[in-house]
């Protein structure tokens, strides 16, 4: 019910103040037209005009009017407060309606939907200063902690798994804090696409697209990185084009204003989302040409060109650097509680943890015989050597023995006792300490088989040899036999648990024990290999550490260990993510989305609900507008082909096409390579990929939209004559106004929910709009 | 090298006659009264094998012949093709593509996803023309041949193609406006190279891909060379798009050259629209040819490659449970024995067998046997204890089934027989133990998301039964409503619980007999992937009595309509299937990654005498090796140079020589570019003769590059001795180095282990000793 007012009441106040806007426009143009180049006045010196080069090439009939438009709205962000009487104003109105599509009915439902159950947890993490693990930067989470704190949420709800009612807990306040960045996105694109293309029209057509789609309001509405990743990306986008139209006043405050500001925007972007490099890429592209433009100019002398340089490289690579490492270091210093995820990383990152058993950890200082110990690999990310009762499997390793393998979470598997070569340990008094070059077999303390290896192809690396469990009750042959050597020791060193770098070495092939890092396929249960390697380079591969280490017979000592310094805990937890990243492969019965379903819609992802009797949120997209864009794509490519071709054989164009076809090519080029950039790479991915990868490339897409629709429907009078054009271009612009908004109208439900039967069912809200059969409402 | 020298010193004055053209006119005429010998002798060498004949009489026929050339290719052929017979074994991937020469010439179908079908051809006409009649096993590296096989032959075109790639180099030189010193340099680089002649001497594809490859660049930049009014030019064209064509055809690699040619001439292309002195029509007419021979041309004929290995290979064999079972049927013998002649549509009563069409893990047919599933699982699940129903991936008598109308008891086809449609209820009984197929609301096995499926035992435990599944033909658009052997894929949709029938990849444990887990699962998970069925084998039944009709499951079926295909719809389910199948990403003992070709860090060991040291290996000229990489890092270098200057309007070069430069570029590091980065984003096992045709654009590019520095960068007349000092140095040793490793390359002759110790520059290489 009340959708449906809410509705109705944006189609009355919708249509009429756009139809507003469209006149006020048209009439600024036609005006003129009559009488082009209105100077400025003295009093818009500082608007975004300038008085030479392209920007006024491109607008010659932006007059004051534009001028004072675009002032108005910048005025209008910068204020940020504004009432629903400021949409009287052409521009005001953006603000107040995407707010509303995104912030009306933010609690619903209150269960915890789809991915909230990990980015919620992680920012109740932050607000109990829990240590944990994930594949992401940690700028979204703390933004979403941040605001869950700010919202009076005490971090006590578990999130264990989507569905879960929220019941008293305070959750509205992140969800609120996610919507409202993803409000800005409407805006950020209407600023955008108007700077590149300087028509209200087009700004308006993107405005409009973003607005109205479902999936741009539902994955806004929730606690998610994707609205923090956007919001940064879309702010990057707009800061490099507002940067790009401040060339021609170097230096001055608004040129480094956006500067910066592109570079705060970049971190930002980073900082929530690997995916953040792709706009890294697009604005360093963007950059590149810009130097080369500037090296081209021959006014400028080199010394010039090197302070453009290096105020670049300060803007966007060095400030973004100093950013981001500012985040992960506000990570570190918030994060000081043990978690999950601690055995991912390594021993002296554990240490600094509170409540971590490393932490101020006692424990015997010097290894010995009889002593229970785990050993852990010292490449970044590398596991426990570990075994399992699970032999190799027939025809994949050389041996069907038990698997030896290196594995990254603590587990009693993991522990292995240290026996001498002849077994005759001393029962009473204090064990005997092992020291450089001694021969030891390392039992595996559950199955009580003997580590080895033999001159057999291992199963993954073949150039280095397999480790298996052999033996039983520690009987074994000499293949299990290993010599132990400390990393840069001499002879009778004794070896320190924690501190010691250590070495294996099998004593009949002279190999060294080895983690290639590499996952076992799922008879290793997707554990790394461990390989004998021949090749005897000392690589962190083929160092292990003692990480615990328990012998009653000797006295515990205090350790102090090595406190990490920042660098390398900075660059531990990127291994640990990017390795994360691409292990996120499908599992077995898993729905895999394609890369190429995303832009034909082809199927959404369920937030919350199953069943009829639930309350159902899919993520969608407005599929009109997703094939339109999807056709607009299509022709944009196709208007510029004739345009370029066009000018190539030299046709003469009048004024008004010349800088049509500019704005197709610079401004459409640049959103046309965003879209490529946000989207190519993931074909290339072998991760698990999800519909809502296509979000970013999406909004690029939309903004794309907006400026081919609007040259197309500009040059309406190729086709008519005059009055003919000018009333098929306004029909034109109704009509995709009235299908936007209808189909809004048709499927607001995705995103604000719906109960009640299934779409193939009559009764249904949604009934005969499963216009494809993947979609699953 | 006596020889060596001299042709350099002759192409020196070749040079300098050039800029004569006086001279060189009278030389000609000079040489020409030397009655009748059309070979020039002497200092005097001409450039072109231009042909012209005067039509009036007397008819004298004037040859030109570059000497320089032809010796140049001789020696090529003489490395290339002397002792091609030596080993007498097979040499390391000889294994691979041996089988499917082998298959060539018993015409049985295989599917190979490392590349398309030409190459293998190729090597199969190699074999053809020695009279190879497929009858030897290859089933490891260093199995001797016997004498009935021509191994002469297996070798020779790849050899040839091989040997072919240095004049064509010399030729490219040339096309790319650089002079024919260079030309000689490049050529003779390419020439020394011992990892090319390695790879070239065996029965192997990458001397194949890199003729090919070079052979499309030269054309092209003979069809832009030549003047524009000329309509001739186009057949070279013509070629150009037919070498990319092959090369796409040898190995999936090509493409990205292929891709970079048609940059270059789009390029090219859009100048000439935008030059205005050409009328439009002729600018129309221009791009259309172009765009005919460089895009139409190759299509069509990468398509007919396929039309070729298809109609050769029209016999069933080892592969063909991959492919569906249409595509099974065109194959003689095989599926097609079994199906010929078997009815067409579907009946109640009929007796099937149903295939899964998912191929994935294997493909099998539905399956059902006297053995329960067990009480409870390992995990201490419970199950329904009723009979199982697996997917296996043999034939046998337990794969067939029954198709029953849920209203009559019979299980015969009546007549007229009613055959079954999209939508149509059913119920499968089992044909040796007559249990219904039948599944419920209790977890598979092994996918408990799912449920399972099983043969219905009445326990009277309360668990009815629910035996119903509705046909859904899911490619009736295509087919037709009615359900038909092979043609129809039919999802089966179990009426109470709209579940689909599916196979879940997962093997079962023990109590299954290790088959795979067949189970039911709710449409809303299941979109894309195929959930279908196909009926392959297909009887009316005729028997009601249990006794009769085992009977008659067991005997064999027969009979003889042949049912075709047609080729677009298999060229395009072989094409998927060899894009799709995914090789098991298994590490080799010689593999290695891209980035350690670059300074060869590895090598292959190819092949080892059975009872000595002789021993083969596919090592690089380490010398050209590293000019080569000096050369791309010097024209990189250089490019930068120039570019920032010219942005900043200082034109070091004329604009003649500026487009030879880029032009240079575009092919060389472009080719060397589009050849190398492309690994470092693969995934698969990868060797040091991928990097073959990389390094080729880098032998092109070296000597051009000290031409251009000899021509426009240095000034001073010493330093340009030295230069020429420097490069004649760099090409004795490059010439020395190749000498050493000569015995690795030829695999003769012997070395001792000492020697062998000697040749090992570098510590990563495996050369093998053999223990005495």
């Amino acid at each position: 019910m009340a959708t449906g007012e809410c509705v109705s009441q944006w189609k009355q106040t919708g249509d009429t103040s756009t139809l507003r806007n469209r006149r006020t426009v048209a009439s600024s143009g036609s005006v003129t037209e009559d009488s082009p180049r209105h100077a400025p006045g003295p009093s818009s010196g500082s608007d975004t005009h300038s008085s030479n080069g392209t920007s006024a090439r491109l607008s010659p009939r932006g007059g004051s009017g534009d001028g004072a438009a675009g002032r108005q709205l910048l005025l209008l962000l910068l204020v940020g407060g504004l009432s629903f009487s400021g949409a009287a104003r052409p521009i005001g109105q953006n603000r107040p309606w995407s707010f509303s599509t995104r912030l009306y009915n933010i609690s619903e439902p209150p269960q915890v939907c789809w991915d909230e159950t990990h980015f919620g947890k992680m920012g109740s993490y932050y607000i109990n200063r829990t240590f944990f693990y994930d594949v992401h930067p940690p700028l979204g989470k703390m933004l979403i902690g941040l605001a869950g704190y700010m919202s009076g949420y005490n971090g006590t709800f578990p999130f264990i798994k989507p569905g879960d009612k929220y019941e008293h807990h305070n959750y509205a306040g992140m969800r609120a804090f996610c919507a409202v960045l993803g409000s800005f996105l409407p805006i950020f694109a209407y600023l955008t696409v108007l700077e590149l293309s300087q028509s209200h029209t087009a700004a308006l057509i993107t405005a409009a697209l973003l607005i109205f789609d479902t999936g741009s309001i539902t994955i806004s509405q929730y606690i998610l990185l994707d609205p923090i990743l956007l919001f940064f990306i879309m702010a990057a986008v707009l800061s490099m084009v507002k940067f790009n139209q401040q060339r021609h006043r170097p230096f001055t405050a608004s040129w480094w204003l956006w500067l910066v500001l592109t570079g705060v925007n970049l971190a930002g972007a980073l900082g929530v989302k690997f995916v953040g490099l792709f706009v890294i890429l697009l604005v360093g592209l963007n950059t590149v040409s810009d130097i080369w433009r500037l090296l081209g100019d021959l006014n400028l002398s080199l010394v010039n060109i090197a302070k453009h340089f290096l105020a670049r490289v300060f803007g966007l690579i060095l400030l973004p650097l100093f950013l981001y490492v500012t985040i992960f270091a506000i990570h570190f210093v918030v994060l000081n509680k043990s978690g999950p995820g601690d055995g991912v990383f390594s021993a002296a990152f554990q240490s600094r943890l509170i409540g971590n058993n490393l932490h101020n950890v006692s424990m015997p200082e010097y290894l010995a015989y009889g002593s229970t110990i785990t050993v852990k690999n010292l490449r970044f990310s590398g596991g426990y050597l570990h075994s399992h009762w699970d032999l190799y499997p027939e025809g994949v390793a050389a041996k069907q023995q038990q698997q030896v393998t290196a594995y990254l979470h603590k587990d009693d598997n993991n522990l292995w006792l240290v026996h001498r070569q002849d077994h005759n340990e001393s029962q009473s008094g204090t064990p005997d300490l092992v020291r450089h070059g001694d021969i030891i077999q390392l039992a595996h303390k559950e199955t009580t088989r003997n580590l080895h290896s033999h001159l057999y192809e291992a199963p993954l690396t073949k150039k280095h040899f397999q480790v298996t469990g052999y033996g039983i009750n520690a009987t074994g042959d000499t293949n299990d036999l290993w010599q132990v050597e400390v990393c840069g020791g001499r002879k009778g060193d004794l070896v320190k648990v924690l501190r010691s770098k250590v070495q294996f070495r099998h004593r009949a092939t002279g190999c060294v024990l080895f983690s290639s890092g590499k996952t076992l396929p799922k008879w290793g249960w997707e554990q790394q290999e461990v390989t004998c390697s021949p090749y005897l380079k000392e690589t962190p591969s083929s160092q292990w550490n003692i990480e615990d280490h328990i012998n009653p017979k000797l006295p515990n000592i205090s350790l102090s260990v090595l406190k990490p310094n920042f660098l390398e805990m900075f660059l531990e937890s990127h291994v640990l993510m990017i390795r994360g990243n691409s292990g996120l492969k499908p599992k077995d019965n898993e729905m895999t989305s394609q890369p190429w379903h995303w832009p034909i819609n082809y199927q959404g992802i369920r937030f919350s609900g199953v069943i009829a009797t639930q309350y159902r949120v899919y993520l969608l997209g407005n599929p009109v507008i997703w094939w339109m864009n999807l056709a607009c794509l299509g022709m944009y490519l196709v208007l510029v082909v004739v345009a370029s071709v066009a000018l190539q054989r030299g046709f003469t164009l009048d004024q008004r096409r010349m800088e049509h076809s500019h704005v197709l090519k610079r401004g459409g080029g640049l959103l046309l390579l965003g879209w490529i950039i946000h989207y190519a790479p993931f074909f290339t991915m072998d991760r698990i990929l999800f519909y809502h990868h296509y979000f970013p490339a999406m909004l690029f897409s939309s903004m794309l939209t907006g400026v081919t629709l609007d040259v197309l429907l500009q040059n309406t009078d190729l086709l008519l004559r005059p009055p003919y054009s000018h009333w098929l271009k306004r029909g034109g612009q109704m009509v995709f106004l009235f299908t936007v908004l209808y189909s809004f109208y048709l499927f607001h439900p995705l995103s604000y929910g719906m109960t009640g039967p299934l779409a193939q069912e009559p009764g249904s809200a949604m009934a005969g709009l499963k216009w494809m059969d993947s979609w699953e409402f | 090298m006596e020889r060596h020298r001299q042709n350099q010193s002759n192409t020196i004055e070749l040079l300098t006659s050039q800029t004569e053209p006086i001279e060189h006119m009278e030389r000609h005429r000079l040489n020409q009264s030397s009655a009748g010998d059309t070979v020039t002798i002497g200092p005097v060498t001409t450039t072109t094998h231009r042909v012209s004949v005067m039509l009036q009489l007397p008819w004298v026929v004037t040859a030109q012949v570059d000497v320089v050339l032809v010796l140049v290719s001789l020696w090529s052929l003489w490395s290339r093709l002397s002792h091609l017979n030596y080993p007498g074994a097979v040499v390391f991937d000889e294994v691979y593509y041996g089988q499917f020469v082998s298959l060539y010439m018993k015409r049985v179908f295989f599917i190979d996803d490392s590349g398309p079908p030409l190459g293998h051809m190729i090597l199969a006409l190699g074999a053809y023309l020695g009279g190879f009649d497929g009858n030897f096993v290859w089933n490891r590296i260093g199995a001797e041949y016997p004498s009935s096989v021509s191994v002469w032959s297996l070798r020779l075109l790849p050899a040839l193609c091989g040997a072919l790639c240095v004049p064509l180099v010399y030729l490219l030189t040339l096309e790319l406006k650089f002079s024919h010193l260079s030309a000689l340099g490049a050529a003779l680089l390419l020439l020394l190279e011992n990892s090319l002649i390695v790879q070239s001497r065996f029965m192997l594809l990458e001397s194949v891909l890199i003729f090919f490859l070079l052979l499309a660049f030269f054309s092209y930049l003979r069809f832009h060379n030549s003047p524009s009014s000329s309509w001739s030019r186009f057949s070279w064209l013509l070629v150009s798009g037919a070498s990319c064509s092959a090369a796409v055809g040898v190995k999936y690699m090509g493409v990205f050259s292929y891709l970079l040619l048609l940059g270059v001439a789009s390029l090219h292309t859009w100048k000439l629209i935008g030059d205005r002195t050409v009328n439009h029509i002729s600018v129309c007419v221009q791009c259309v040819c172009r765009f005919v021979c460089l895009l139409l041309v190759p299509v069509l004929l990468y398509v007919f490659w396929f039309y070729v290995h298809l109609s050769l290979l029209n016999r069933s064999g080892p592969h063909d449970q991959q492919m569906s079972s249409a595509f099974q049927a065109s194959l003689q013998g095989g599926l097609s024995r079994i199906t010929q002649g078997q009815p067409l549509e579907v009946a109640y009563g009929s007796q099937v067998t149903l295939r899964s069409s998912a191929s994935q893990p294997i493909p099998c047919w539905l399956h059902s046997h006297k053995a329960n599933y067990p009480i409870r699982y390992e995990n201490g699940r419970g199950s329904s204890h009723q009979q199982q129903v697996t997917c296996y991936p043999f034939k046998d008598v337990n794969n067939w089934w029954v198709v029953k109308d849920p209203s009559r008891q019979d299980l015969v086809v009546g007549s007229p027989p009613r055959p079954v449609r999209h939508g149509d209820v059913i119920q499968l009984v089992h044909g040796m133990t007559s249990r219904f197929l039948n599944s419920h609301d209790v977890a598979a096995p092994m996918s408990p998301h799912a449920q399972e499926v099983s043969g219905y035992i009445d326990f009277n435990a309360s668990m009815a039964t629910q035996n119903l599944w509705r046909v859904d033909i899911s490619n009736r658009e295509a087919e037709s409503e009615v359900w038909k052997t092979i043609l129809s894929e039919v999802r089966l949709v179990h009426v109470n619980t709209s579940a689909v029938l599916k196979m879940s990849g997962v093997s079962l444990p023990d109590w299954g007999f290790g088959q795979l887990e067949v189970v039911a699962e709710k449409l809303f998970k299941l979109h894309g992937g195929s959930l279908g069925w196909t009926v392959e084998e297909h009887r009316y039944g005729t028997s009601q009595e249990q006794k009769e009709r085992e009977a008659e499951l067991h005997s064999p079926t027969h009979i003889d309509v042949d049912r075709k295909i047609s080729f677009w719809a298999k060229f395009l389910e072989l094409q998927w299937k060899m894009l799709t199948v995914k090789q098991e990403d298994s590490e080799h003992k010689y593999s290695s990654a891209p980035l350690e070709w670059i300074t060869m860090e590895t090598n292959i060991a190819y092949w080892l005498h059975s009872s000595t040291n002789a021993q083969i290996h596919l090592i690089g000229n380490p010398v050209s090796w590293g000019v080569a990489n000096l050369s791309l890092l010097a024209y990189q270098l250089l490019a930068a140079v120039y570019v920032l200057r010219r942005r900043r309007g200082i034109k070091d070069l004329p604009e003649s020589v500026w487009d030879q430069f880029v032009c240079l570029g575009c092919v060389c590091v472009g080719g060397w570019l589009v050849n190398f980065v492309p690994f470092l984003l693969m995934e698969k096992t990868l060797f040091l003769y991928h990097y073959l045709p990389a390094l080729c654009y880098l032998y092109l590019l070296c000597p051009a590059l000290l031409e251009h520095t000899h021509t426009n960068l240095l000034s001073d007349v010493t330093h340009r001795r030295a230069l020429c000092v420097f490069a004649s140095t760099v090409l004795l040793s490059v010439f020395l180095s190749y000498r050493t490793f000569c015995p690795l390359t030829y695999g003769s002759p012997e070395l001792s282990a000492t020697q062998l110790q000697g040749l090992k520059w570098r510590d990563t290489w495996d050369i093998l000793y053999r223990r005495r």
